[in-house]
């Protein structure tokens, strides 16, 4: 046993233990499968009842709850790692379907309430973010990912997409989003309150949280997992 | 330095306070506050004599969080073993064994390397002039070098301006802060 299962997360908890420590989790299952209703199940039993590998399910959410948490080579080698491109697909459809588009809706209803060079200001940025969101997820999507499963199948894929600077993408879009709340809270005018405002900035704060949580996943498993497979490939050439 | 920093010493043991006083009573760039050895009064008395620089015991029993709100670089005088978490907030270390001649040394560092009192307490958040045709630049688009030019400053000057608007409005991208300065009124469109 690695010291990491002594101090976070085990299999051996109560899912609901895990969602105790921290409800965010729950925001994840949809995208892993789980469903609700888990009664005092273990992780490991809610595992195999949806045929996630479970020691994958705990690198994910250990990432995802401890800041100070980060996953060994040797533990990344040695998890099973089929449903992290999975995982992470449905996890950009959710950003950009699910959240991004639900606050796109509501900061449109907030800039319909501004004064009209206003509102299409704050319309305007809030567009970019999304193409920039988008982008990014593209950009994994059509080279990243392709080049993992390229690795993951054993072979010596040619194009290597990692140079591609992850830190600057999640970067930028982390701070976009906290201007976005930022112009909202204190630079609106304040005749444009109203509780939908104040939903609307703690759908951004929740969707930022969460888009934070994904980046992490990415630059603590994803990567190091490509770097891992990469450098298998080139000691078999 | 034009004029000596004030010092103000809290700590328990006389044998210290005059060890420390004597040291740096024959530097001209310090002047010693008359000490005190305990917290009891010690916000009061900040506020009475205003010191450049406290040197205190973090093993006296102070509220922290009052002694930061003093907005004074703090210096933590140990001679035995404390905790790391309680030397956190402190600007610098003192130890009573350090040789007399390196004092200085470690009290200048400590009140160079704090923000200064008048930043810390009364700052503004509002943008001054010049932070605000800075932003005007970086709203249209325009590089730090090519805002450097326009405004007949170092790059390294525009860079810090950058920093204090974002420190001020809280925002850090170029497209928030180009929603800001339409917001504000200080360009017309992006």
């Amino acid at each position: 046993m690695s010291m990491n299962e002594l101090s976070f997360f085990s299999a051996r908890m109560r899912l609901s233990d895990l969602i105790s420590a921290n409800h965010n989790l729950i925001l994840m299952f949809p995208r892993l499968g789980i469903s609700l209703g888990f009664g005092d199940k273990s992780v490991q039993e809610v595992c195999e009842q949806y045929h996630l590998p479970v020691d994958f399910f705990m690198l994910i959410c250990n990432v995802y709850t401890f800041a100070q948490y980060s996953p060994s080579a040797d533990e990344i080698s040695q998890t099973d790692m089929s449903p992290l491109l999975p995982y992470l697909r449905a996890s950009h459809q959710y950003y950009l379907q699910g959240r991004l588009e639900h606050i796109d809706q509501h900061v449109h209803l907030l800039a319909a309430s501004l004064e009209e060079k206003f509102g299409r200001v704050l319309c305007q940025f809030f567009d970019d973010y999304i193409s920039e969101v988008r982008e990014h997820f593209d950009k994994e999507e059509a080279e990243v990912f392709p080049y993992l499963e390229a690795l993951q199948e054993g072979g010596n894929p040619v194009e290597d997409p990692r140079i591609y600077s992850y830190d600057e993408a999640h970067e930028s879009i982390k701070d976009k989003l906290a201007d976005l709340t930022q112009i909202i809270f204190k630079y609106l005018p304040a005749n444009a309150f109203s509780n939908d405002a104040i939903d609307l900035i703690f759908d951004i704060l929740q969707t930022a949280g969460d888009l934070e949580k994904h980046a992490l996943i990415e630059e603590k498993i994803l990567l190091p997992y490509i770097e891992l497979l990469a450098t298998h490939s080139e000691n078999v050439k | 330095m034009e004029r000596p920093l004030r010092i103000l010493i809290v700590e328990p043991s006389a044998i210290v306070v005059e060890g420390l006083l004597s040291i740096l009573g024959k530097r001209p760039e310090f002047k010693c506050l008359h000490p005190l050895y305990s917290v009891g009064s010690l916000c009061d008395y900040v506020r009475k004599e205003k010191p450049d620089l406290l040197i205190l015991n973090p093993t006296l029993a102070f509220d922290a969080k009052e002694v930061l709100a003093l907005g004074l670089p703090l210096v933590a005088l140990v001679y035995q073993y404390v905790e790391k978490d309680r030397l956190g907030f402190f600007n610098a270390v003192l130890d009573v064994r350090e040789r007399s001649e390196r004092i200085p040394a470690v009290l200048q560092q400590a009140w160079s390397s704090a923000p200064r009192p008048e930043e810390a307490s009364d700052e503004s958040y509002e943008l001054s002039d010049r932070e605000i045709d800075v932003l005007k630049y970086v709203a249209q688009g325009l590089m730090n070098k090519e805002i450097a030019d326009k405004l007949n400053i170092s790059i390294h000057t525009v860079i810090s301006h950058r920093k204090n608007i974002s420190r001020k409005t809280g925002i850090k991208s170029v497209a928030g802060l180009t929603v800001y300065a339409i917001m504000k009124g200080y360009i017309a469109s992006a």
